[in-house]
């Protein structure tokens, strides 16, 4: 895991739910690359048209809301997202992130302070993001020490795996 | 503690926890619906031979049941051999019905156990004093690798029921209500507690509706004290001896709130959030598609009689359409027996076979572009049914059925004529 990431702002309002970042219709697929077609598709049907591998999404609050469907942070994953930041987040969404090793940030006032296409730095350890468009900065929270471990693990697969359970 | 933290606990081996740390808990049950190949794949993937303990597995093939398409036909099968070659017997497959409805007809869920689902609803198991949570794939996969997962011990927010319901009022306009005081974000990372005697004078049915939509408000788990009615269902259901956990006289909830219901209308969410509620009365009138009775929401034997009841002879309108489909094959048995099925496919409904349906948009019943529907079930989302640009409303089964006869969403009180 990277500790400093760096992208550009994809910005979403609040609450939006899984059917959203990955609508229902498309659960049957299993191939984390045919997943990937499909992102933040409900939201924003042209959303990969203007996107570009490491950018960022800044949401309002309560990204991820809604069903537990992993598709939903295997999609945002394999399109390789810098990382989601949002002042809070649906509980299963962060879950399955985190188990994924995808990057969340829970920020408050994170909507106010970007504008879409800002350039943003992020540090994940110190719960630090930087405004490069807006030369500002702006503190967020830190990814809990448990959390952590598991994500520079790569995951909690990478995690069990080298615990090597039959 | 709380009851919540004391089930967490004992799955933990400790003698107390408190809110906000992370414990690695055994988990009773494990259930895994046809959504979530990921999980078998996961599993492997995690360098897993044998799961833990198949006896604590369940498979549940609901969500696509019967299967729509090449791919989730042959997502089943794969299922199918996952459990043959395991050794995992709990699996009910596409004639049973919605996980959660099934799970607890089976007698798999009893007060004080760890319920862990790859389904987000799976707080509706909080109606029977479990800790119930729902969890992602990999999630679900470690549990059937070590038959543990890690919590993180929730805080708990009281929601006390005072005041005895106006007929017609059913659980999912209280619930609905309540969304609409406190916000989709109202309960996020919490488990939530109804108390009061609104809930005690409840049914089980009434209270799988309370604690099932407590995931939207973002609750991680819900409870109930159990009590008779509690004990007279699980028992009828299961041989499993239990230990009932109660919470401690002096524990601190995180909040407390009051909700006098006696003078509650029947609500309305309107799109696209399930926090829009709002009295029936006060929405404006529009006209409706396709009206919706089913799901783990309100798919139960009571939903479907109150729908009966509400239409009270009458039959659908020319221009609706009215889709029911029963939360399981039990419930549907009974439909029929008490000729609920056949007074309903008379004044015009169509029955599919039990299961979700169209609940999460992927069969059974989509919204084309434009479209309308009213909906026992659980989330008005853009997309949640079929097209993006369809509008979803939820309501109450007896709402559904007065909606289907209307054919619209209509202020002009129309449950009057009834009370
Ligand atoms: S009925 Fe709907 S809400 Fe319930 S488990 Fe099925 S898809 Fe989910």
């Amino acid at each position: 895991m990277d500790k400093i990431i760096s992208g550009k702002a994809h910005t979403f309002g609040k609450n939006i739910d899984t059917d959203q970042i990955y609508p229902g219709r498309y659960l049957e697929l299993v191939k984390p690359e045919d997943i990937a077609k499909h992102a933040m598709e409900g939201a924003d049907p042209k959303f990969l048209e203007k996107y570009s591998k490491g950018d960022i999404i800044i949401a309002d609050k309560n990204f991820g809301c809604g069903s537990s469907r992993e598709h939903a942070a295997i999609t945002l994953k394999t399109i390789g997202a810098g990382a989601v930041i949002s002042e809070s987040f649906g509980r299963i969404f962060y879950r399955n992130s985190i188990n994924l090793g995808l990057p969340l940030m829970v920020c408050q006032g994170i909507k106010e302070f970007v504008e879409a296409g800002d350039k943003l730095e992020i540090d994940l350890e110190e719960g630090i993001v930087k405004n490069i468009t807006k030369n500002k900065i702006l503190k967020g929270e830190k990814l809990p020490e448990f959390v952590l471990e598991m994500m520079e693990a790569g995951g909690i697969k990478q995690y069990y795996i080298n615990k090597n359970i039959k | 503690m709380h009851a919540l933290e004391k089930i967490l606990a004992k799955a933990a081996g400790r003698d107390s926890v408190s809110a906000g740390e992370i414990v690695n808990a055994k988990v009773d049950l494990a259930e895994v619906n046809d959504l979530y190949l990921q999980t078998i794949k996961s599993f492997y993937e995690m360098g897993g031979e044998r799961v833990n303990d198949p006896d604590k597995i369940t498979f549940i093939l609901d969500h696509y049941a019967p299967a729509p398409s090449i791919q989730t036909a042959s997502n089943q099968k794969e299922m199918r051999e996952f459990c043959y070659d395991q050794g995992i017997e709990k699996l009910y497959d596409i004639n049973e019905g919605v996980c959660h409805q099934v799970m607890v007809e089976k007698g798999l869920v009893w007060p004080g156990m760890v319920l862990v689902a790859t389904d987000s609803h799976t707080t509706t198991h909080g109606a029977f004093g479990a800790f119930g949570t729902g969890v992602g794939a990999t999630d679900l996969a470690t549990i059937m690798l070590t038959g543990e997962l890690w919590f993180k011990v929730p805080e708990v927010i009281k929601i006390e029921i005072t005041g005895k319901l106006n007929p017609r009022v059913m659980a999912k306009d209280v619930i609905l209500y309540i969304i609409s005081k406190l916000g989709t974000d109202g309960a996020v990372y919490k488990g939530v507690e109804f108390t009061g005697e609104t809930v005690k004078n409840m049914s089980i049915a009434e209270r799988m509706v309370l604690c099932n939509m407590t995931v939207e408000m973002g609750a991680k788990t819900s409870y109930i004290k159990p009590d008779e009615t509690t004990f007279r269902y699980v028992k009828e259901r299961t041989g499993k001896d239990f230990k009932v956990e109660y919470t401690d006289e002096d524990y601190q909830y995180s909040k407390e709130y009051t909700f006098d219901v006696s003078d509650l209308k029947p609500q309305v969410a309107v799109p696209h959030s399930v926090d829009n509620g709002r009295d029936m009365d006060k929405v404006e009138d529009v006209k409706v598609d396709q009206v919706f009775i089913g799901t783990c929401t309100g798919g139960r034997l009571e939903d479907i009689e109150a729908a009966v009841k509400a239409m009270n002879g009458r039959s659908v309108h020319s221009k609706t359409r009215l889709l029911i489909i029963p939360a399981s094959k039990e419930v549907m048995e009974k439909a029929i027996e008490k000729g609920y099925v056949s007074t309903l496919m008379k004044a015009g409904a169509t029955f599919s076979s039990p299961g979700c349906g169209p609940c999460l948009g992927t069969h059974q019943g989509l919204l084309a572009p434009g479209e309308v529907c009213a909906t026992t079930s659980s989330r008005n989302f853009p997309g949640r049914m079929g097209s993006t640009e369809a509008d979803i409303y939820l309501v109450s089964p007896a709402t559904a059925g007065e909606i289907a006869v209307n054919g619209k969403i209509s202020s002009k009180k129309t449950l009057k004529e009834e009370r």
